[in-house]
């Protein structure tokens, strides 16, 4: 186990300094981009004192090393800073965000992925059969339409036509906890419709692999039912890269669903990064992109972690 | 009779008041022929009632959205504005300026120096009692060296101004402006308590008819009824709660499905099917707002009346508005004076279509060879690129060409306008003529997009900003507008409607078209039938 944890110390020392990249990054993207937020928020309204005004209140007058530096020196001290649009701690702004994000994206993940690993295995077990067709055809169609058509079907047929669920997953803090549940019902099939098909084809590849190998061969010769050698002896090493896709899907349940939030009105991160991109307000965009980079870092890591834990040969290297 | 039908709709829709409708029936001479019963049933439905939750799904929301009346960027923090604060002056449906925390006011007879009575015991939520100090701190506000407000192009008039006591507030202009009070009347010059800053901006301290308890810029606002509101007859719901939708199919499913009770912003390509929606009622309403296409005057060959008035005369406005607009909307008439405007020339010929005569003035500047770069981007407004791709088509067959530019949406306003020689552009309007003419139009304003510069126009300008005689403002507006109209090198193709959707469980009076969301005071003026 000393490799394993000597990797995790490894990456966890990289990953901060890929964090540190990203966020050079983020500011010289933002800062690439033509205009400031004083321009953005007056907009029409802008005149050239008031824009200057604007400016030196936020220090955007200041050169953009500069800015940077003190940003990051705020951040070593645990600082995140304060919005430049309205002045909100950055924390308070992307605190409870975050936790609706990663809600949404737990609800998500906890129906997609068994159910994209059993239909994986029910596939593999009935390789080539209708059902195994019926399935990849169902599951590559919903993948294939855009996020905000599958919702949009979503929403005419259960919130429009049938009126069983709500077309606005609008969650505030004065609902209880199945109230939030019952709220996303929409945005979470939603987002498991998009992301099943990866998972499941993968768990389908992985196992179908592993049946050519001696080892399944031996398994059947010895009698074993079809359905034990599949669940036991061929998914069990199938493991290493559905963990991989598992882990790229998850990330993308938390960074990748601003479509989803606009369509369904969720209070995300994603729209709070969307805005304060088009507004300049580079703390916020800062603070939102090294929270989506560190998600990222982390489930990377944890599914090589766990492909090395679930595999013998990576656990005890010779 | 068609225009009785149409009255006893609005009427039954409670579109206009029972006032409204009988002068305007009778206007007609047809009173005989309505329903007395029509009169009766919806008469009920005029008194106000008290309670329930109001939900406004709303477009515009940002998370980067703030409280401070200095940078009110979007229609969702305009319309919390005023669900938490007050003006010292409001403006009414018919255009008027009425008394709102001022009860009263009075000029010098050269409209210079203007002392405004204050009400007396108006308490802010936070329990101190408003003074003449709270209302020259929050007009400060928007000036001076520091001062980042999007109002300060329009305050600059102020010389100086001072309280007489605790209930009079007296300023002091530069030059005379029998208008002066509707300036106070913008969304922007609310009142808040002396000494207001940073992050207290965001708790909303006001003297308005609902209190904020909690507001999450581009997310939620939620306030509750006042129960102290000094204002009689407004504010009828007992909680407001204002969601940011920027998607229009979530608005509209919203409505439809009852999680919100109204929508601004309705979608026009599908506006007709959301009229036959059971329990939905949807209302267009003409305001000041219009669309312009500003032609910089420094640059050659805008410099040349005959280009502007060949360009002006190339644009067929009639289906610009059919085809841009649906039909909600008016053709404009090159100059930005709306209908509702007190002072609207409604005799001002209306300038149409024509081809050949747009050709003529071309050839006389000798332009005809020339190829006009048109920029345009979706972020002047909706549909822009689509119109100006449209005025290319009717520009050729008078033998014009147009080059549509094609300009990205992020900083438009900072980049584009202003800066190219011939854009698209947008204005809200504003509810004098003089506002209009003298932040757009008049020599040296900072948003005299054009940079036209008329002496004509700009003496008119002054003695009418300074005229308190009503018949003699109207001359002079008028010739103002045929100035502009002939001479501006703005076209100004039509004016939009604001097409909205509501619950018919709602009730309100006459709907104002100052600004979006009646007036943006729907929270104030509407109640639960």
């Amino acid at each position: 186990m000393d490799s394993v944890f000597g990797l995790v110390v490894k990456r966890i020392g990289m990953g901060i300094l890929t964090l540190f990249a990203i966020s050079i990054i983020f500011f010289m993207g933002v800062e690439a981009l033509p205009g400031d937020l004083a321009e953005e928020i007056l907009g029409q309204n802008a005149l050239p004192e008031t824009v200057a005004a604007f400016r030196k209140e936020l220090k955007l007058d200041l050169p953009p090393h500069e800015r940077y530096f003190s940003w990051l020196g705020d951040l070593m001290k645990g600082d995140l800073g304060k919005s430049l649009a309205n002045g909100r701690p950055v924390v308070d702004l992307v605190g409870w965000r975050f936790a609706n994000t990663m809600f949404l994206a737990i609800s998500a993940a906890v129906i997609a992925v068994p159910v994209a690993i059993l239909l994986g295995i029910i596939a593999a077990l009935y390789r080539n059969s209708l059902f195994d067709r019926a399935i990849s055809i169902a599951t590559l169609s919903t993948i294939s339409f855009p996020e905000f058509f599958v919702a949009y079907i979503l929403i005419a047929l259960l919130s429009v036509q049938l009126i069983i669920f709500p077309s606005i997953s609008n969650i505030n803090d004065q609902m209880s906890f199945w109230q939030k549940i019952y709220a996303i019902v929409l945005p979470c099939l939603t987002l498991t419709l998009v992301v099943v098909a990866h998972m499941m084809r993968q768990t389908r590849a992985a196992i179908i692999n592993i049946l050519a190998s001696p080892f399944i061969e031996m398994a059947r010769l010895k009698g074993i039912h079809r359905t034990r050698v599949i669940v036991m002896h061929a998914f069990l090493n199938a493991l290493s890269p559905v963990i991989n896709v598992i882990a790229l899907n998850l990330a993308y349940l938390v960074v990748g669903v601003v479509i989803v939030e606009v369509v369904f009105v969720y209070p995300g991160l994603g729209q709070l990064m969307v805005d304060s991109v088009s507004k300049r307000d580079i703390p916020v965009v800062q603070a939102c992109g090294l929270i989506f980079a560190a998600v990222y870092i982390g489930l990377n890591l944890t599914a090589d972690v766990l492909s090395i834990i679930s595999n013998p040969r990576l656990r005890n290297p010779r | 009779m068609s225009k009785i039908k149409e009255l006893e709709q609005l009427f039954t829709k409670g579109k206009i008041t029972r006032r409204d409708f009988i002068t305007r029936v009778s206007a007609l001479g047809f009173m005989a022929a309505v329903s007395p019963a029509l009169l009766s049933s919806t008469a009920k439905a005029a008194t106000p009632k008290k309670g329930g939750r109001f939900i406004i799904g709303i477009t515009g929301g940002s998370t980067t959205d703030s409280m401070d009346p200095a940078t009110l960027t979007s229609n969702m923090n305009q319309n919390v504005n005023w669900q938490i604060r007050n003006n010292l002056v409001e403006i009414d449906h018919n255009f008027n300026a009425i008394p709102e925390l001022a009860e009263s006011w009075d000029s010098t007879p050269d409209a210079k120096v203007w002392t405004f009575k204050l009400r007396k015991g108006i308490e802010f939520h936070n329990g101190k009692t408003m003074t003449a100090e709270d209302v020259i701190f929050s007009i400060n506000h928007h000036l001076g060296e520091k001062s980042k407000s999007a109002a300060k192009a329009y305050l600059k008039s102020i010389k100086a101004i001072k309280a007489d006591g605790k209930h009079e507030v007296i300023f002091e202009l530069s030059g005379g402006s029998a208008d002066f009070p509707f300036i106070l009347g913008d969304y922007h010059l609310t009142i808040c308590p002396a000494g207001t800053e940073g992050l207290e901006w965001e708790k909303g301290i006001g003297t308005g008819g609902y209190i904020l308890e909690s507001w999450e810029p581009g997310v939620r606002s939620f306030s509750k009824r006042n129960p102290n509101y000094w204002k009689e007859g407004r504010a009828h719901f007992d909680e407001i709660e204002t969601l940011s939708i920027v998607d229009t199919n979530a608005r509209t499913n919203a409505l439809k499905t009852g999680r919100i009770n109204y929508m601004d912003r309705v979608e026009l390509k599908t506006v007709h099917l959301m009229k036959r929606m059971p329990g939905v009622n949807v209302s267009a309403i003409t305001g000041t707002a219009h669309y312009t296409i500003p032609m910089r005057l420094d640059q050659k060959p805008y410099n040349d009346n005959n280009v502007r008035m060949a360009l002006k005369l190339a644009v067929n406005r009639e289906q610009l508005v059919k085809q841009m607009l649906r039909g909600y909307g008016e053709p404009g008439n090159d100059h930005p004076i709306a209908p509702v405007n007190k002072y609207y020339a409604k005799d001002l010929e209306q300038r149409k279509y024509d081809p050949e005569k747009a050709k003529f003035y071309m050839k006389k500047a000798g332009m005809l060879d020339h190829t006009f770069n048109l920029h345009a981007a979706d972020a002047a407004f909706a549909g822009a690129v689509d119109a100006a791709v449209l005025m290319k088509e009717q520009a050729k067959k008078a033998g014009i060409n147009i080059n549509v530019v094609r300009e990205p949406d992020d900083g438009y306003w900072s980049n584009v306008w202003m800066k190219k020689e011939w854009c698209m552009c947008y204005w809200g309007g504003r509810p004098t003529e003089d506002m209009m003419f003298s932040v757009a139009y008049s020599d040296g304003a900072p948003w005299n997009d054009t940079l036209w510069k008329n002496d004509r126009f700009n003496k008119l300008l002054i003695s009418a900003r300074a005229e308190l005689d009503k018949d003699k403002r109207r001359k002079l507006y008028w010739e103002m507008q045929e100035i502009c109209r002939n001479d501006s090198g703005t076209i100004v193709p039509m004016f939009n409607q604001m097409v909205e959707a509501s619950s018919d469980k709602l009730a309100h009076g006459p709907i104002s078209g100052h600004m979006a969301l009646d007036g943006m005071r729907t929270p104030e003026r509407w109640w639960f039938a």
